[in-house]
């Protein structure tokens, strides 16, 4: 087979341990989802501890697996796949073949590992925050099938079993954020964010669809006799190459829907309603990071020496899918931060930076930085995992989200503080912790490509450090602002989940330094155009360094050095003027997207509206009043003829034979005894004849 | 002996001929009453006759007409009853004239 990816060893093991345990990675965490549902009320306590134990062996599978990669992508063997079923449908000549199987290289056993691994700790984490809820049984239920469905999608090697879980993570999504669906802003935020993803959402099946029509098949890696899509790119695709471009874009948009890129990342800060361990897991550790990693699995159709570029409108207009992806990105980690900076809302605070951190990763897969965006996927699953896990422990001590209601948390919540501050470090790209590596490999290659988006992000990497520094500052530093809280710190089974992620912060960084970048060399066994590898470059580390001292620095003197009482007080007001004002409106996005939203879709649905009443409706009326004007018809006619008719004709001969048989009443007695006579005569006469005729009587 | 039993025959049947002739032509109710009685006379002196010729030894023929004849006493007890009855609303006895019993 002629293939651009010949340098990709493909290795189809037929062995039993490896189509079982993949299988079982999956099946575990859905039998724990389906028993918590089915028995959650009989388990009650138990339903934590049941998913804990079924998902903690799924995630030690995730490990193995993990390892058994490591061990192996020493040799060629780094792509193992398997299916599981294969679901044939259309025409016999050429039928499409779905093979539902399981995939893995370096890139889905790094995404397995985290999932497993963070996800097994939140949970942890959950007993403790979770305790006492009148529904604890359903939060494990849904945060079960969240596992099954987000490792499911990892896993996944084709594009339609992708596409099931990843309309699956939207829907735990959905029902966790609405988890406390009491309160209404629960119960908006969970709507708007399944409404919002769904945009994007079908831009992802339509780009499904453009690819299943151009390869006819829905595989990423040939199996089984079944063309994959990654591998058959280079030479079945000539001179389409607008169509892949198209298809490229299209993906984006569930990409862009999935991790909350601009201009669909409206969703996410809303979705800080959920319990905030679903936060730390779906909304900023895996879920949101979905798209990264569908972005990153598709790489080879980025790439525009591959699928080159759209050109619309004769060349008018050309268009790079990757540069889009790169700028969509890095204006969005710009945009983010910049929100973030104002936000008093320790939740929102680091929703706006998952989001700003997530345009990171973009912004690197863009570039062709395809080691160093997953690598900051990795890493920001750590320490964002373990700042809303830190939130959460805060919001459990003060009852509150609001910054500037905590403050002087430091002596009374020590562990929690100094897990924050490592997490805090980590996102602020401080060497040694695991952001600075991830960050400055991306700014890196960002130098070498485009200064503009290398410009924004440094730009972005200060702001980050600002307002991580404000956050930090105002809660645990100074002293209480609402006295009447008595903040204490949280049972371990929370702080356990927050010192093993804080080592995981700390140290899964020095796995990808510029020196001796395992990472890289790890990850770029998987795929064949993964860009350059980057030379170590003094100047720009020191530069990120410098800028993010710069912006700790500018974070303390502002908010660390005295205290202030309320968000009014909040010295950057005094800074930005109407700025501040146009960034706690957030850009004004929501309200134009509302607008926007409401105008198209409100119009949208009265067409709807008036096509169901008059159309629909119509036609459904008229065949429902035919059908019953028939049968009535019918009916009558039946009742009429039939059923009266017997009636009537029974009346009708019963008043005939009565008519004449009442004509021999006369009345005269003498007829009576004629009749009678003649009665005996007729007898006398039948016996008369039996005795002549027959010979007796 | 033959020839006797076939006298009362023919006397029985003649009587009863005589009685079916008097109903079929009598108006008077109270005659076709005494018609009746001659035709259950009739049916008596055959029960008499065939019981003697039949089982002279038993007493079974006269022990019928013995039933026969306190039968048709009751039966002309109520008949002249009704006889009176009607005669008392309508003032006749002529069967032709009471024919309202009719549809």
């Amino acid at each position: 087979m002629p293939s651009v990816l010949s340098n990709l060893a493909l290795a189809d093991k037929a062995c039993i341990i490896h189509d079982v345990i993949p299988l079982l990675i999956i099946v575990l965490p859905f039998s724990s989802f389906l028993i918590c549902t089915l028995f959650g009320y009989k388990l009650k306590k138990g339903a934590g501890l049941l998913s804990l134990l079924l998902v903690g062996f799924s995630s030690l599978l995730c490990l193995l697996v993990f390892v058994d990669v490591i061990v192996s992508s020493k040799g060629n063997n780094v792509l193992t796949q398997g299916c599981w079923m294969a679901i044939r449908i259309g025409s016999k000549e050429t039928p499409l073949v779905i093979t539902l199987g399981y995939l893995i290289d370096p890139l889905t056993s790094i995404m397995l590992f985290v999932v497993g691994f963070v996800g097994w700790w939140i949970m942890l984490y959950s007993v403790g925050y979770m305790d006492g809820d009148p529904r604890y049984h359903r939060y494990f239920a849904y945060m079960s099938l969240f596992m099954a469905s987000m490792l499911g999608l990892v896993l996944s090697n084709n594009f339609v079993m992708l596409y099931i879980c990843w309309e699956l993570v939207g829907l735990c999504s959905y029902l966790l954020i609405g988890f406390w669906y009491e309160r209404e802003a629960a119960m908006r935020a969970c709507k708007k964010a399944f409404i919002v993803t769904r945009l994007g959402d079908t831009g992802f099946a339509l780009g499904i669809f453009l690819l299943v029509s151009v390869f006819g098949s829905v595989a990423f890696y040939p199996l089984d006799g079944v063309n994959g899509i990654f591998t058959s790119i280079g030479y079945s695709a000539k001179g389409k190459e607008n169509v892949l471009a198209l298809a490229a874009l299209l993906l984006f948009c569930g990409a862009v829907g999935k991790s909350a890129q601009f201009p669909l990342h409206v969703w996410l800060p809303d979705a800080m309603e959920g319990p905030t361990p679903v936060s730390a897991l779906i909304h900023a550790a895996t879920m949101v990071a979905a798209g990264v990693y569908m972005v990153a699995r598709c790489f080879v159709l980025f790439d525009v020496n591959v699928t080159g570029k759209l050109s619309l409108f004769d060349g008018l207009i050309v268009l790079s899918p990757a540069y889009l992806v790169a700028l969509i990105g890095s204006f969005t980690a710009f945009m983010a931060a910049t929100i973030a900076l104002v936000q008093t809302d320790i939740k929102r605070i680091l929703a706006y930076s998952t989001i700003s951190q997530l345009g990171y990763m973009m912004m690197a897969l863009g570039i062709g930085a395809y080691s160093a965006g997953t690598f900051h996927l990795v890493t920001h699953a750590f320490f964002k995992a373990l700042l809303f896990l830190c939130a959460g422990s805060v919001i459990h001590a003060m009852g509150t989200n609001e910054i500037f209601e905590m403050g002087g948390l430091k002596s009374v919540m020590p562990i929690t503080f100094a897990t924050y501050v490592i997490g805090m470090g980590a996102l602020a790209g401080i060497p040694p912790l695991s952001g600075f590596w991830s960050k400055d490999e991306i700014l890196a290659h960002a130098f070498m490509h485009s200064k503009l988006i290398w410009l924004i992000g440094e730009v972005t990497a200060f702001l980050t450090a600002l307002y991580m520094t404000r956050q930090l500052c105002v809660v645990f530093l100074g002293s209480p602002r609402k006295p009447e809280a008595h903040p204490h710190e949280s049972p371990p089974v929370m702080l356990v989940p927050l010192i093993v992620l804080s080592i995981g912060a700390a140290v899964s960084g020095l796995f990808g330094t510029p020196w001796m970048n395992l990472y890289a060399s790890f990850i770029n066994h998987g795929v064949a155009h993964a860009g350059a590898h980057h030379k170590p470059s003094a100047t720009v580390m020191l530069f990120s360094v410098a800028v993010s001292s710069l912006g700790v620095l500018c974070g303390y003197l502002l908010y660390g050095s005295r205290q202030i009482q309320s968000h009014l007080e909040d010295p950057l007001r005094k800074f930005l003027g109407n700025l501040y004002s146009f960034l706690e409106a957030k850009w004004h996005m929501d309200w134009y997207e509302g607008k926007a939203i409401r105008h198209v879709f409100f119009s949208l649905v009265g067409l709807c509206r008036r096509f169901d009443l008059g159309v629909v409706d119509g036609f459904v009326n008229l065949v429902g009043w035919a059908v019953a004007y028939v049968f009535a018809y019918l009916h009558r006619f039946f009742d009429l003829y039939v059923v009266d008719g017997f009636i009537n004709g029974l009346a009708f001969v019963t008043g005939v034979c009565g008519d004449m048989l009442r004509r021999i009443q006369t009345g005269f007695i003498r007829h009576y005894m004629l009749f009678i006579l003649m009665g005996f005569v007729f007898l006398l006469i039948v016996s008369l004849w039996r005795i002549v005729v027959l010979g007796h009587p | 002996m033959i020839s006797s039993m076939m006298h009362y025959l023919i006397l029985s049947a003649m009587l009863f001929s005589i009685g079916i002739y008097g109903i079929l032509t009598r108006r008077n109710a109270i005659a076709i009453l005494m018609c009746i009685e001659l035709m259950l006379n009739a049916v008596n002196l055959n029960f008499v006759a065939i019981g003697a010729h039949l089982t002279p030894n038993q007493i079974t023929g006269q022990l019928f007409a013995a039933f026969v004849i306190t039968v048709a006493a009751a039966e002309a007890c109520i008949g002249f009853a009704l006889i009176i009855a009607i005669y008392r609303n309508f003032e006749k006895v002529s069967v032709d004239d009471i024919n309202i019993m009719r549809w």
